[in-house]
């Protein structure tokens, strides 16, 4: 037996008929060593789940593996027959995919699927290779027997009252749970390779915790080799060996983890690297990359990510690009390593120091080239993080005292639960319960929490688009909680909200043109058509979108632009303060700086507020003042950004924090592990709600929601086991 | 759950009620009790006498909707509408316009109905379900693109070719079961195939290119590539993951329409001379008897109603996501 | 003098809201798209091509006038049957209400036999007592007054048919090759390109729109009418009823009727079920209580019997007031009429169910939340961002609804619950052949061209239906 596991070489595979067939993977090389975790890193559109299917062969009907191999051990799977490769999935090599909540068959329950597994492949261990599966089902017939083993690999993926779990059905199971549940059944046949798709980017960051744990624990004890699939440079930094970087359907770069950490040799790798957020950069603006991943149904000659590198050189686009290996445990598919590590540095000299602000300011729709040289555009990142800090400074010292633009005590948004011959209310499903917030003017105020916290209903229920049932929300000294409907409409001028997925939150039929400028017309701010169309194209100037854009409908632009036009959508009416609702999430990390770039230039420049809903605490290291920790419906701590992400006091916040996935080992922390998953809102806990996950809980804990203690004039947290 | 049934029978009420003021206003906008007394008596010269001991004895002798002379509530209760409705509700169909008592014909002739709609309705899933598994099995090749073009042939023709031509065919040139007809018992048998096997034909088309709908809307779901990845062969990923989720939608389906079997098909049973009640519907429609039509109205209602309350019963049953509250 | 039916009026309406709806969807991408898509469909096309023959026929149809009595009147005689006098009228016209088609089509009208008769007999169906040129009677097939009439020797016939075949299809080929080197010509135009190049491109199949498919098709539809044409000149082709009309003639004004039941239902149901299906939607709480009440009450009533009781109801009505009527035309365009609206009563629950649950569903959509932090008004919201998203949703169900409602018209008319019986519709074609089937030899050629017109209208409109939903709904895209 050798070393390397899984060995594939040149994988070709396309996807859709026709004249234009996409060209999802195109030449994959890498391979895997036995019990080493491989890193699949790229960003949406790259073909890093397409691969995976591929190494599967499970594409969908549409897709075709063109040339190449894929040896596992000694055994070509891609010209196994179709029967015996259905013996190597899930038994040698197993598969999990990104969204737990679809990947489960709803009607059955979670024990029979996995018991499905189970039958198909038991004697795997001392039946290596490829028996027919009728003779396998025999040799494992008892039923008991599978109850057994499904009983123990629910039990090995720590899921408690394991026997009572299996006889339920999916959606009884919360997501955590489902995606163990799925890491069961791909054990079942005790997998040699475990490929898992993206397998926490659908969960909580403490879940993904729990989850990604779980996985490094099972592979030191199976010795099973993970080829694992993600976006998140945070969860390869923590979980991975070796990585490679995957761009429009080729790898780019292929290094240990160590190795690209300390330097990642692609151009694109640094970039990627280099824009996500963190409190360090705080300071300036993040690295973008303009442009979008190229289309995969057109054939490349050079190198594909030519038209957006800052480094790029006339040969580039000329042929193919070979591999070099700037050292013994990386190599990478660029020419600037061609004649060693000599010609970068003497290329980074000259345009390193400057390229990282200049290319932010280079936009992405790239049509109308701006005149900003590299000198200029220095010049102007310093002035505007020489504003920035100038603004900061004046801002943290009016902070506490000051004058709150916005204030909410004791917010409450509850849902009946109706029930019952007459549908009588036997309760209420507490998504808000009390929350009291301050923002002051030209701020950023970060709410976090995981899913279901309530964070986004908040946000609504500042914007009256649900209806508070209990406390006040003061705009400027006026409560909106208590103002009639029909007198919201002269405030919903200073409010406005930017949505979580670009996607949904612009009707598809409608001219962008029209969309931007759908507040100045129903609040009658420009009455004239041809006004309108003037300050519509100002507004897409200013985003960076450019005023052609206007004749055209959402669809055609990509993701970040159109988070982009949604944003001067909200600007068109020009307000005060803007709920941003989770408004990078969906984005890839390179898109996410360029908002997180445009929302802090705004701020800056237009003296924005901003209530930032998000469950990404590197987002809020790099953008907001203050910070409040939101779960089940309170808040839990808050304070400024510095004193609530540097010293955490509430149990839950430092959690939190603890379970962020750290790119830099130095910031890593010992993470706190909690158990279980966040209660539901209709039935919260007594005491305090954290108490039954709570690692320091008391017994006090559970007779009385605390009351905040003030820790600092600005900090404060509720929790019994503070003191001050 | 039976707080959750409970309230649907209550809701019904008012639909029920809406439904009997809907009958009764589009007959007598342009009917009136003395039109229909005369219609029934022969027409002509008619005593107005005649007339009223008619409307006397069946109860048509009273202001429609309201009573004016009547105090109180009796403005509203002493009422054509509101008597006739009551008995209704009692399930008290009462006499046909020709005396005939309604409740007896209709549970004599229900069983022919019923004997003719049910294996009908199970013969045709069965051949729907399978035929639709099998275009899924051997989707997108030219089975599948055969099949979809048949499917959709054979439901661009008239129900009422179906049976024309069935009769001709299977009755008329092949001699092989009687045209029309029926007999008590089991004799009943060969006057039924005829009927069952033209109401299968005629409804495979449109049901199976449903079901196929559904199959593949399922066929493309995660769970199904999990399943995949578990090593399943395909026929068990069809038949242990796929058939069992689409089965769902097509089951309440079913559902919906089981208690209007019961209702029989009005077509198919004039058309072979079966005694159900849709050849009793229809024979009210020609001989305009308004009794028999608002009790089949009131009975077509309420097992409506009876089918949605059941579908939502059903879907609890097979779907293990849906609870009712 | 023109005349314009109830019917006609509303048709007319519906031609201006189908051009208005085609010139909005025509500068909306999300319309044009799947239409676009739509048109490259080698079955969509396929199956327009059908669909616009069939439209042709029933506009000509729908354009009634009164026509002018000729001195001599000929028609006089053959007309009592759907003429009903008033002397009031200008003497010049007559009062008799007839169509362009009718007119067009006079020869088929006017050359009506005494009874039955095959296709292409030139004898009657049944026997009768023959008066011999010596006065005595012989039971016997007489000759048809007009089917065959021409031919002097019986023996002749096939090959006259054969000849008159030949000589249509000539004809027809000839049309074709107009209408095609029009088209080639008008697409080179457009396109910037030579004749011969727009051809080649055209049989090697190598246009985005199936322009190949459109013309084969279009080659078979004229071929077929020029044959038809030509044959129907001298014979009775497909035959004549009971009362000695051409049942060729009946087929062809069968359309009319069974296109305005498809179209005019979708029309009168469309305002209820869209305005009533976004309002329960949208608006939830008690308006969505009361709308939902409405539809449940009257989708639980068994459709065909509330069909009967309104049709009942009309009948009695008219026999009451039969004096409001002019023309039995009028009388039994208004019964059709009242059919459209009655069938629209009964179908429009399903769509406003649809409508509801995806304006439930869109009132929550992000967009629909942007708008109403941007103060947009409930009414504008409704019709900004509402409307067009639900848009895709009325298109299929018109599709799909119309090849259903034509199927209906035969199940009804069966049961006497259709069209006025005076009518020429497919549904009483059915209903008066079914009772000729027990004679031996069978009558069976009323009953299979009405087959035949049906089943070729009802498989395009599902062929069309099919690409249009394949188009407009994503979910189902690339499934197959």
């Amino acid at each position: 037996m050798s070393d390397v596991l899984l060995h594939v070489s040149n994988l070709t595979a396309e996807l859709g008929n026709g004249e234009r067939p996409l060209r999802v993977c195109d030449g994959i090389d890498f391979s895997i060593r036995r019990g080493e975790t491989l890193a699949l890193l790229g960003e949406s559109g790259c073909g890093k789940s397409m691969t995976a299917l591929t190494l599967m062969r499970l594409l969908p009907l549409s897709g075709r593996i063109v040339g190449g191999s894929v040896q596992l051990d000694d055994s070509e799977l891609l010209s196994l027959p179709e029967r015996e490769m259905r013996g190597v999935r899930g038994g040698r090599m197993a598969m999990i995919f990104q969204e737990p909540q679809t990947s489960l068959n709803p009607v059955l329950k979670v024990g029979d699927q996995i018991a499905e597994a189970v039958r198909l492949h038991k004697p795997a261990s001392n039946a290596q290779g490829a028996s027919p599966p009728l003779l396998k089902r025999r040799l494992f017939s008892g039923e008991a027997e599978v109850a057994e083993r499904v009983v123990e690999l629910l039990r090995a993926v720590g899921i408690p009252d394991p026997a009572r779990r299996a006889g339920e059905f999916p959606h009884q199971l919360s997501g955590g749970m489902k995606q163990r549940v799925m890491i069961a059944m791909a054990l079942a046949g005790d997998p040699e390779l475990l490929i898992a798709d993206e397998p926490t980017t659908a969960l909580d960051v403490t879940i993904q915790a729990q989850v990604l744990q779980l996985l490094k624990g099972l592979q030191a004890q199976t010795g099973m080799a993970v080829l694992l699939i993600t976006h998140d440079l945070g969860v390869v930094a923590e979980t991975a060996d070796r990585l490679a970087v995957m761009y429009a359907g080729q790898i780019v770069e292929q290094a240990s983890v160590d190795a690209f950490f300390a330097a990642p040799a692609h151009p694109y790798s640094r970039k990627l690297m280099e824009s996500v957020p963190s409190a360090s950069k705080r300071r300036g603006e993040l690295a973008v990359i303009p442009g979008r991943v190229p289309p995969l149904d057109q054939p490349f000659t050079g190198c594909r990510f030519a038209d957006r590198c800052s480094q790029v050189m006339p040969a580039c686009r000329e042929a193919p690009i070979a591999w070099f290996q700037p050292n013994l445990e990386q190599s990478v598919r660029c020419l600037l390593w061609a004649e060693g590590p000599a010609r970068l540095q003497r290329a980074s000299a000259a345009v390193g120091v400057v390229e990282s602000s200049a290319s932010s300011l280079r936009l992405e729709t790239a049509t109308a080239p701006r005149s900003a040289t590299g000198l200029e555009s220095e010049a102007e990142a310093l002035d505007a993080a020489r504003l920035d800090a100038a603004s900061a400074l004046s801002r943290s010292a009016a902070a506490p005292e000051g004058h709150a633009l916005l204030a909410t005590d004791g917010l409450e948004v509850h849902f009946p639960i109706q029930r019952g011959l007459f549908r009588s209310t036997v309760g209420h499903l507490k998504a808000v319960d009390g929350v009291d917030l301050r923002l002051q003017a030209g701020q950023t105020l970060a709410l976090v929490g995981e899913s279901g916290c309530g964070k986004t209903t908040v946000g609504k229920a500042i914007l009256r688009l649900e209806p508070p049932t209990g406390g006040t929300v003061r705009y400027n000294g006026v409560d909106l909680a208590a103002i009639r409907a029909g007198q919201m409409r002269r405030y919903r001028k200073d409010l406005q909200i930017i949505f979580q997925d670009p996607f949904a939150s612009m009707n598809p039929r409608m001219l962008v043109g029209d969309i931007v400028g759908e507040g100045l017309q129903s609040l009658g701010l420009e009455k004239g058509r041809a006004a309108r169309r003037r300050r519509v194209a100002m507004l897409l100037e200013q985003v960076g979108i450019g005023e052609q854009a206007m004749e055209r409908y959402p669809h055609e632009f990509s993701g970040g632009q159109r988070q982009r036009i949604c944003i001067a959508r909200a600007l068109a009416v020009d307000p005060k303060l803007i709920v941003c609702d989770e408004p990078t999430s969906a984005l890839d990390v390179s898109v996410q700086a360029q908002i997180l770039n445009l929302l802090k230039r705004l701020q800056d420049e237009l003296g924005l507020s901003y209530l930032f809903i998000t469950h990404d605490i590197s987002v809020v290291a790099y953008l907001a003042h203050e910070v409040a920790v939101m779960y089940l419906g309170r808040i839990v701590e808050q304070g400024t950004a510095a004193e609530v992400l540097d010293a955490p006091r509430h149990p839950y916040t430092q959690a939190l924090l603890s379970a962020v996935p750290m790119m830099d080992k130095a910031e890593r922390r010992q993470i706190i592990r909690l158990e279980g998953d966040m209660p539901s809102p209709a039935a919260p806990p007594t005491g305090c709600h954290f108490h039954p996950r709570c690692p320091q809980a008391i017994a006090d804990c559970a007779l009385a929601y605390p009351q905040p203690v003030q820790l600092s004039k600005t900090q404060s947290a509720r929790c019994l086991r503070i003191e001050v | 759950m039976s707080a959750y049934i409970l309230r649907r029978l209550l809701y019904a009420l008012p639909i029920l009620i809406g439904v009997n003021l809907i009958t009764f206003v589009l007959f007598f906008v342009v009917n009136s009790p003395d039109d229909m007394a005369r219609m029934q008596l022969g027409d002509k010269r008619v005593t107005q006498e005649a007339i009223d001991t008619w409307k006397a004895e069946h109860g048509y002798d009273k202001p429609l909707l309201y009573n004016a002379e009547a105090g109180g509530l009796g403005a509203l209760t002493e009422t054509i509408f509101f008597e006739k409705s009551l008995k209704l509700f009692a399930f008290d169909f009462g006499q046909s316009d020709s005396g005939r008592n309604i409740g007896y014909d209709i549970r004599q002739r229900m069983w022919p109905s019923l004997a003719i709609a049910l294996p009908t309705l199970l013969v045709g899933l069965a051949i729907a379900i399978s035929y639709a598994l099998m275009i899924l099995f051997f989707r997108a090749t030219y089975i599948d693109f055969g099949s979809v073009v048949l499917l959709v042939a054979m439901m661009s023709i008239s129900g009422l070719f179906y049976i024309i031509g069935g009769q001709f065919l299977i009755g008329k040139l092949f001699h092989l079961v009687p045209i029309s007809g029926y007999d008590r018992g089991l004799e009943a048998l060969k006057f039924l195939i005829l009927p069952v096997v033209v109401g299968v034909v005629a409804g495979i088309g449109s049901s199976t290119r449903l079901y196929r709908t559904f199959f593949l809307e399922e066929i493309n779901r995660d769970y199904v590539r999990t399943a995949r990845a578990k090593g399943l062969r395909e026929r068990a990923v069809l038949f242990r993951h796929v058939l069992r989720n689409a089965l769902i939608p097509i089951l309440t389906g079913v559902v919906a329409v089981l208690p209007l079997l019961f209702m029989g098909a009005l077509i198919i049973e004039s058309f072979f001379g079966v005694p159900g009640l849709g050849s009793y519907t229809i024979d009210a429609i020609n001989r305009q008897d308004f009794s028999i039509v608002r009790a089949m109205v009131f009975l077509g209602s309420v097992l409506y109603i009876i089918g949605l309350i059941m579908t939502d019963i059903s879907y609890t049953l097979v779907d293990p996501r849906v609870r009712l509250s | 003098m023109p005349v314009i039916l109830i019917t006609d009026a509303l048709i007319f309406l519906l031609i201006a809201v189908a051009i208005a709806f085609g010139l909005y969807a025509a500068r909306h991408e999300h319309l044009r798209g799947p239409w676009r898509q739509v048109g490259r469909s080698p079955v969509g096309v396929a199956a327009l091509v059908v669909i616009v023959f069939y439209v042709g026929i029933g506009l000509l149809d729908s354009l009634h006038f009164h026509p002018l009595i000729e001195p001599m009147a000929p028609a006089d005689l053959t007309d009592q049957r759907t003429d009903q006098r008033t002397d009031q009228q200008a003497p010049t016209y007559s009062t008799q209400v007839i169509s362009v088609l009718d007119r067009w089509l006079s020869g088929l009208r006017e050359r009506q036999e005494k009874t039955f008769s095959a296709p292409f007999a030139i004898q009657l169906f049944v026997k009768e007592a023959i008066e011999q040129p010596d006065g005595s009677l012989i039971r016997g097939y007489p000759r048809l007054e007009y089917g065959g009439a021409h031919l002097a020797d019986p023996a002749q016939r096939d090959l006259d048919i054969l000849l008159r075949g030949l000589f249509g299809m000539v004809k027809g080929l000839i049309a074709w090759t107009a209408v095609m080197t029009i088209l080639i010509a008008l697409r080179a135009w457009h396109r910037q390109q030579s004749f011969n190049d727009s051809a080649s491109r055209i049989w090697r199949g190598e246009t985005k729109t199936p322009w190949r498919t459109v013309l084969i098709t279009l080659a078979l539809m004229l071929v077929l009418s020029f044959v038809a044409a030509e044959l129907a000149a001298k014979y009775h082709i497909l035959g004549t009823d009971k009362v000695g009309e051409d049942v060729f003639y009946q087929s062809l004004k069968s359309i009319r009727t069974g296109l305005v039941i498809g179209t005019l239902t979708t029309l009168v149901m469309l305002p209820a079920a869209v305005i009533l299906g976004i309002m329960a939607g949208y608006f939830g709480g008690r308006t969505d209580d009361v709308i939902q009440y409405l539809y449940t009450t009257l989708s639980s009533i068994p459709g065909v019997l509330l069909i009967a009781a309104a049709i009942l109801m009309l009948q009695v009505y008219m026999t009451n007031h039969a004096d409001q009527f002019q023309s039995l035309v009028e009388r039994a365009d208004l019964r059709l009429l009242f059919l459209c609206i009655i069938l629209g009563v009964t179908s429009w629950t399903g769509l406003c169910r649809l409508l509801r649950g995806e304006s439930l569903k869109l009132r929550e959509a992000d967009y629909v939340q942007a708008a109403r932090s941007l103060g947009v008004r409930h009414s504008t919201a409704i019709a900004r961002h509402i409307l067009p998203n639900v848009l895709h949703i009325v298109m299929i169900t018109v599709v799909l609804d119309f090849s259903g409602l034509v199927l209906a018209e035969a199940v009804l008319s069966y049961v006497n619950i259709g069209v006025d019986p005076t009518m020429n519709s497919w549904g009483n074609m059915i209903n008066s052949a079914r009772l000729e089937l027990a004679r031996d030899p069978m009558v069976w050629w009323s009953l299979a061209a009405a087959f035949v017109f049906m089943f070729t209208l009802v498989l395009a409109a599902n062929l069309l239906a099919d690409v249009v939903r394949d188009a407009f709904d994503p979910r189902l895209r690339g499934a197959s």
